[in-house]
């Protein structure tokens, strides 16, 4: 019985997730446009796919890999030496992004535009790897991010100053960026930190400020996911300066 | 069969995404810290619901998510809903865009799990000054003025740039005012109000938008309401914690006299 009633509360954790969408589409459909929605059938079942996609996602996750996540980031703030902790952060942004669903659908999104606009030739392998690329330099990032993150933590230095240098540097790149790259890379700030990353990575941040002395887990354990929004933007900009 | 057949091709593409994570979890549990898995039986078993989960998603993603958002973008730009001939109008034509817009950021961020989860530590850092539920609101209005005022700029195309390094330069002032507890908090928060299921709808919609548009390119407007709703919150949680902390002294200066 207990594994049914989880089943249950995940899908309706999922549902709950859609429910928002599904209900200001609904108002505007009916209310405002009052046209009839094209191909009902499909995007209903498609609905359906993302409910029951995101339930049993979630529950691999939380069941699998999210334990063995956090105690390995616990094991590692505690004893690990410095270089396995770094080699450790890295690799957790880097895998953690790579399987990120939401980047996975805008970096497609993105290579089909690119495509339709010229920018790449207009094939499928071209599309996929530019979509590809993306994805690699944006998982790249990341681990970057928690990289520099975990050093900030180690030496105590303040959040603020490492992101607003960052914005700096955004903003100078930006100059240079060519303005067909622009867009993507100010979305790829906010879609590469949801649903593996933002657990798997405040575990980190958190069981490490808790292990060192004299560092405030609130004030030092969060901070990380700001990097992991920051620097995608970075790389992403200087992959279309140079590419 | 056709479904089989989708959902087979995008298992084996999805195996590829999911492999990373789970070789980082296990190699670095055998080899680094030289430490027998705890319960293999349990992380294969999780392994294999996050990679048919993912499949799932992705394939919904491409029926309904991308479609919606799509499909929302055309039906709230036809001239039957403006009112005019798409070549002729103006900025103001498209109110019902802005309104939609607000209304997916609004309610979507309101729902959004791992905000509650922020905004409840939010409110054990402040020492309760500042609500979570207050905190939640403020981030849903960020998040929905972020997303209307970017479809603003799809249909005006306006330079992404001037928005969002104008909004850099608000973030960079109010972190110089905020109390030092509340920073990290408010800038991450702007990561995690974009969850899973919005960030397609979201993108689908900007996209739809300026294909529509007469006069925009996707390539070039069609991307920036992500980036859009990942900044607006950040403001508006400096803006929340220190109005907050401005009524609470307010609050304490008066009372005593009134006593």
């Amino acid at each position: 019985m207990a594994p049914l009633a989880r089943a249950a509360q995940r899908v309706g954790a999922a549902a709950g997730d859609l429910a928002p969408i599904v209900a200001v589409i609904a108002f505007f459909q009916i209310v405002v446009l009052q046209q009839p929605f094209p191909n009902l059938v499909e995007v209903l079942g498609g609905l359906l796919c993302v409910v029951v996609g995101l339930a049993l996602f979630v529950e691999g996750l939380e069941s699998g890999l999210f334990p063995l996540g956090e105690a390995l980031a616990h094991a590692f703030a505690r004893k690990g030496s410095v270089v396995a902790l770094l080699c450790f952060a890295f690799c957790l942004g880097f895998g953690t992004t790579v399987a990120e669903p939401a980047l996975i659908a805008v970096a497609g999104e993105a290579g089909a535009i690119a495509a339709e606009a010229g920018v790449i030739a207009d094939t499928d392998a071209a599309r996929a790897g530019y979509a590809f690329n993306l994805r690699m330099v944006v998982a790249l990032s990341v681990g970057v991010a928690i990289v520099l993150g975990v050093f900030r933590i180690l030496k105590g230095w303040p959040v603020h100053w490492l992101i607003i240098s960052g914005y700096v540097l955004v903003t100078v790149m930006t100059v240079f960026a060519p303005a067909e790259i622009v867009g993507v890379a100010y979305d790829s700030g906010g879609v590469t930190t949801s649903t593996i990353t933002v657990p798997l990575v405040t575990a980190l941040g958190v069981g490490l400020a808790a292990s060192i002395r004299g560092r405030n887990p609130l004030v030092d354990g969060f901070g990380l996911i700001a990097f992991a929004s920051l620097t995608p933007m970075v790389f992403v900009l200087l992959y279309g300066i140079v590419a | 069969m056709e479904f089989a057949w989708t959902f087979a091709r995008g298992a084996l593409a999805t195996a590829l995404d999911v492999a990373p994570i789970v070789a980082v979890l296990v190699v670095f549990q055998a080899v680094v810290l030289r430490q027998r898995l705890p319960n293999p039986r349990r992380l294969a078993a999780g392994a294999l619901c996050v990679l048919v989960g993912l499949t799932l998603f992705l394939i919904g993603l491409e029926e309904a998510l991308f479609p919606i958002g799509e499909t929302m973008a055309r039906q709230l730009t036809a001239p039957e809903t403006i009112g005019v001939s798409a070549a002729r109008a103006v900025w103001s034509d498209y109110a019902l865009v802005y309104a939609f817009a607000a209304a997916i950021g609004f309610s979507t961020t309101m729902a959004e799990p791992s905000l509650i989860a922020v905004a409840l530590k939010a409110e054990d850092v402040s020492g309760g000054s500042v609500g979570a539920f207050g905190l939640r609101v403020a981030v849903a209005v960020g998040v929905a003025l972020g997303v209307a005022l970017g479809c603003f700029r799809i249909v005006t195309g306006t330079p992404l740039p001037w928005y969002i390094i104008a909004a850099y330069a608000v973030v960079i002032s109010q972190t110089y005012f905020a109390r030092r507890d509340i920073v990290p908090l408010a800038y991450d928060t702007g990561g995690v109000t974009t969850s899973t299921v919005t960030v397609p709808v979201v993108a689908a919609l900007g996209l739809g938008l300026a294909a529509n548009v007469p006069g925009r390119s996707a390539l070039i407007d069609g991307f920036g309401l992500i980036a859009f709703a990942s900044v607006f919150p950040i403001m508006s949680v400096f803006g929340y914690a220190t109005g907050a902390a401005w009524w609470n002294r307010r609050r304490l200066v008066h009372t005593p006299k009134e006593t």
